[in-house]
């Protein structure tokens, strides 16, 4: 059974209809944890301490942004900056979080179609992605491609409830240990993997 | 009140006022000033003056009782401690080596051993009076020399116990008991058994200040008459000095420890400052009887004589302190100074030349001859170091430096805090977790006794007096921070401190928006309303306990903050348009309007389309429909 760790980042959740619907009793799921850092530090004074012991009750973790100027919410870098220490997380003696699991979960407004070489951002939500990736790999961890709900603007607030209970299956089979790792990093997205899996359908 | 004393005390007061102004100007310093008033009102000029003078100079000594009490308190124990290899090295060398030398003059003179000894004893001290007064006010107390100065002095006060308890002792060697006049409770005793006695008199001294003095003010404190205190403080000083005289010591030493004993309690500066306006009054008055009481018909029956002992004790003095400057490594012109400045007989002289008259160790005569010596040595001091300063020591082509020295000048942080109430003590903790150190001010003596214990540098005093102020380092520190609870003591200090000490940052709380529309008026750029934060901190819970999201409500309150500051200095600059005075609790509610309308018109919180996606919306959506 896997513990998850969900750090989520949100400075408007309330405005958030998909974060909403995504996150929505998230917790009732078995062995999920949320860390909802704007809510825990608004006042952008975070607790490394408690961070840091937080990491290392969980194996798996997640990095559950809006994708903000292709990238996450002020507070979680600060999160990131504080917390993953030299000689903790990276560096000499930095094995703490050696082996664990870290990928990204976005919501993009922009469709997936958009984020392309030859599309209107020119370029793939997993490039925006590398310093993430990097992040996770410089700590020694394994890193995942994202789980990513794109095109939110114009979700139906069916898709958005099919959505979520993708999501759901996600962390379930996650908990589970259901799933291999090699496997998975063949695919740009862990939405790519779970069809592929058999699981729920694609909305 | 006669005639005698209001003619006495028009004499005085005019002569001070003619003189010293005069001697100021000139740059020769208030005590010289003070001396050549006393010379000229004096029986050998204009004689307004006669043998009351005598009398009046024993008054005028508890002047110096003051000052040394003001410096025994400025004398916290661990300063002391801090300076005890200065005092015990330079001050033990110059007192023993002056001592011996005399002792071998006069008896090659044909002195008796014991008056020798007396003689060398009572011309080796310097007048601390004179010393000290002169080095501040031309500022060269924290010099190097002025500090190997004040340590030497210090050394030759305390010493004055001993010797006060030794001097009976060589009376006893010659056959007469000590003479009457001398009527203190031990005057029957035999000589050990006084030694004894003083000696005890002093650890008694001691014990009593802070097992009895310190309740006594903490009680005058509670009571908030602020003369009450200035009562308290003068009994102190006439208490220690009665209770020496009784036992027969010299009162200014009892004075001293008073000080010292009390140097480490909360009440130091409001003492300082309740005591040292008497002392700069009977100080000065003491200068002017000195003055007066110079004998100049002895010097023109005997003038040889009077300037041979003048110069030559001053010379063999001098030549001892360039010596032991020379053993404290002090530079040339610092040990000029120090040599120069010191070389005086000083007032403690007086006290040991009279003792030892009536101890019958020295000749009526003599004893006149060495009063007169010892009065000519002071006056001329003044003028010597008038002389160094302005023509020697320019030749040599070096200044006095200041150099700073830790562990002998007094501490001075640079943040003051004044009052420590509930706003103000909140402050002091924050910055003494962040390492910082305060000087803080509170007239209360509950309280102050409290954080004392707590381990706080936190003195009793009124912070709106000025002279309070000074001796807590105003000049020194960076910032002010004015946290007491009414706003008009907050405005009155708030004047005087912009007024007084240009260079220090004020930061002040207000107690109301109406307050600080004062404070911004008298042009303070750092106020804090009392009221402000924690109700919007309040008001951000109330949010967050309604479902709000923490962080939008902490943002919420952040801008109206701001926004409700920016309102502030802007309804402050509009304030004095009105031409009608308008009642204060009217102003008020006027203000509240005003808020309320601009809050409706330009509320930071509403406006906010932070991270608000609901825009895009109908754009993506038009973007979409389109093929």
């Amino acid at each position: 059974m896997n513990r998850i760790l969900i750090l989520f980042a949100h400075p408007r959740f309330e405005k958030s209809k998909t974060n909403r619907a995504l996150l929505k009793n998230i917790e009732r799921q078995e062995g999920v944890t949320l860390n909802d850092l704007y809510e825990q530090y608004p006042d952008f004074n975070i607790d490394v301490s408690r961070e840091k012991n937080l990491l290392l009750a969980h194996q798996i973790l997640i990095w559950h942004h809006p994708f903000y100027m292709y990238s996450a919410p002020a507070l979680l870098k600060q999160w990131i900056d504080l917390v993953l220490e030299y000689g903790w997380a990276h560096g000499k003696g930095g094995d703490s979080l050696k082996d664990k699991i870290l990928f990204n979960v976005i919501t993009s407004g922009g469709t997936r179609e958009v984020y392309a070489a030859g599309g209107y951002n020119r370029f793939t939500v997993q490039e925006f992605l590398i310093p993430f990736n990097q992040t996770t790999t410089h700590c020694k961890m394994i890193y995942l491609p994202p789980f990513a709900v794109q095109g939110t603007h114009l979700l139906t607030d069916e898709a958005l409830g099919r959505y979520a209970a993708l999501y759901r299956d996600l962390l379930d089979r996650l908990a589970r240990g259901a799933f291999d790792v090699e496997a998975m990093k063949r695919f740009p997205f862990l939405n790519d993997w779970l069809l592929q899996e058999g699981g729920l359908p694609r909305p | 009140m006669n005639h005698t004393f209001l003619h006495n005390a028009l004499i005085y007061l005019a002569a001070a006022i003619v003189f010293v102004p005069i001697a100021k100007k000139l740059g020769m310093g208030s005590v010289l000033g003070y001396l050549l008033a006393g010379i000229i009102i004096g029986p050998f000029f204009l004689g307004f003056i006669g043998e009351e003078g005598k009398d009046i100079m024993h008054f005028a000594e508890f002047g110096v009782v003051m000052m040394l009490f003001l410096i025994g308190l400025e004398l916290e124990p661990a300063h002391f401690w801090g300076m005890r290899n200065l005092i015990l090295g330079t001050g033990s060398l110059q007192v023993c080596a002056t001592t011996v030398l005399f002792l071998a003059v006069f008896l090659t003179i044909g002195f008796s051993w014991q008056a020798a000894l007396s003689i060398g004893l009572a011309l080796s001290m310097s007048s601390t009076a004179i010393v000290m007064q002169t080095l501040r006010e031309k500022g060269l107390a924290q010099t190097e020399s002025g500090k190997r100065s004040f340590a030497v002095l210090l050394f030759q006060d305390l010493s004055v116990i001993p010797v006060l308890a030794l001097l009976p002792l060589l009376a006893l060697s010659s056959v007469h008991a000590p003479a009457a006049g001398q009527d203190t409770l031990l005057a029957g005793l035999p000589g050990w058994a006084q030694t004894i006695a003083l000696l005890g008199a002093v650890g008694l001294m001691i014990l009593s200040g802070r097992l009895v003095i310190v309740p006594f003010l903490r009680f005058i404190g509670r009571i908030r008459l602020r003369e009450l205190f200035t009562v308290a403080a003068l009994l102190i000083v006439i208490g220690a000095e009665y209770l020496m005289e009784l036992v027969g010591l010299s009162p200014a030493l009892g004075a001293f420890l008073a000080g010292v004993v009390l140097a480490n309690s909360e009440f130091r500066h409001e003492l300082e400052s309740d005591i040292e306006p008497f002392k700069g009054i009977l100080l000065g008055l003491f200068f002017i009887s000195v003055g007066a009481s110079i004998n100049f018909n002895l010097m023109v029956n005997h003038p040889l004589k009077i300037t041979v002992l003048v110069f030559g004790i001053m010379a063999l003095k001098a030549s001892v302190l360039f010596l032991t400057g020379k053993f404290s490594v002090l530079t040339f012109d610092q040990n000029l100074l120090f040599t120069l400045g010191l070389a005086q007989v000083g007032e403690f002289a007086f006290v040991l030349f009279s003792f030892i008259y009536q101890l019958n160790i020295l000749s009526t005569q003599w004893t006149d001859t060495m009063m007169g010596v010892t009065a000519a040595s002071m006056t001329v001091t003044p003028v010597l170091l008038l002389i160094t300063e302005r023509f020697i020591l320019p030749r040599f082509g070096t200044k006095e430096r200041e150099e700073k020295d830790p562990d002998a000048i007094d501490v001075h942080y640079p943040v003051i805090i004044a009052g420590f109430g509930h706003f103000g003590s909140t402050i002091g903790r924050f910055l003494r977790a962040n390492g910082i150190h305060a000087t803080i001010l509170d007239n209360d003596s509950d309280r102050v006794d409290l954080l004392r214990k707590m381990g706080f540098k936190v003195f009793y005093g009124d912070a709106t007096r000025v002279d309070i102020l000074r001796s807590a380092g105003a000049d020194q520190a960076k910032i002010l921070v004015t946290a007491v609870g009414s706003p008009d003591l907050t405005y009155d200090l708030v004047e005087k401190t912009q007024k007084l000490f240009p260079h220090l940052t004020i930061m002040a709380r207000a107690k109301s928006r109406l307050d600080a529309y004062d404070l911004i008026d008298l042009g303070v750029k750092d106020i804090y309303r009392e009221s402000l934060d924690t109700s919007v901190r309040l008001g951000i819970d109330v949010l967050i306990k309604l479902g709000y999201r923490k962080y939008t409500a902490t943002r919420a309150g952040q801008n109206f903050i701001k926004y409700d500051e920016a309102a502030m200095h802007q309804l402050a600059k509009h304030r004095h348009d009105r031409s009608v005075y308008i009642f204060n609790a009217r102003e008020q509610i006027q203000l509240q309007e005003q808020l309320l309308t601009n809050d409706r018109e330009v509320n930071p919180t509403l406006n906010d389309h932070a991270w608000d996606s609901d825009l895009y919306v109908d754009k993506f959506a038009e973007d979409a429909s389109k093929p």
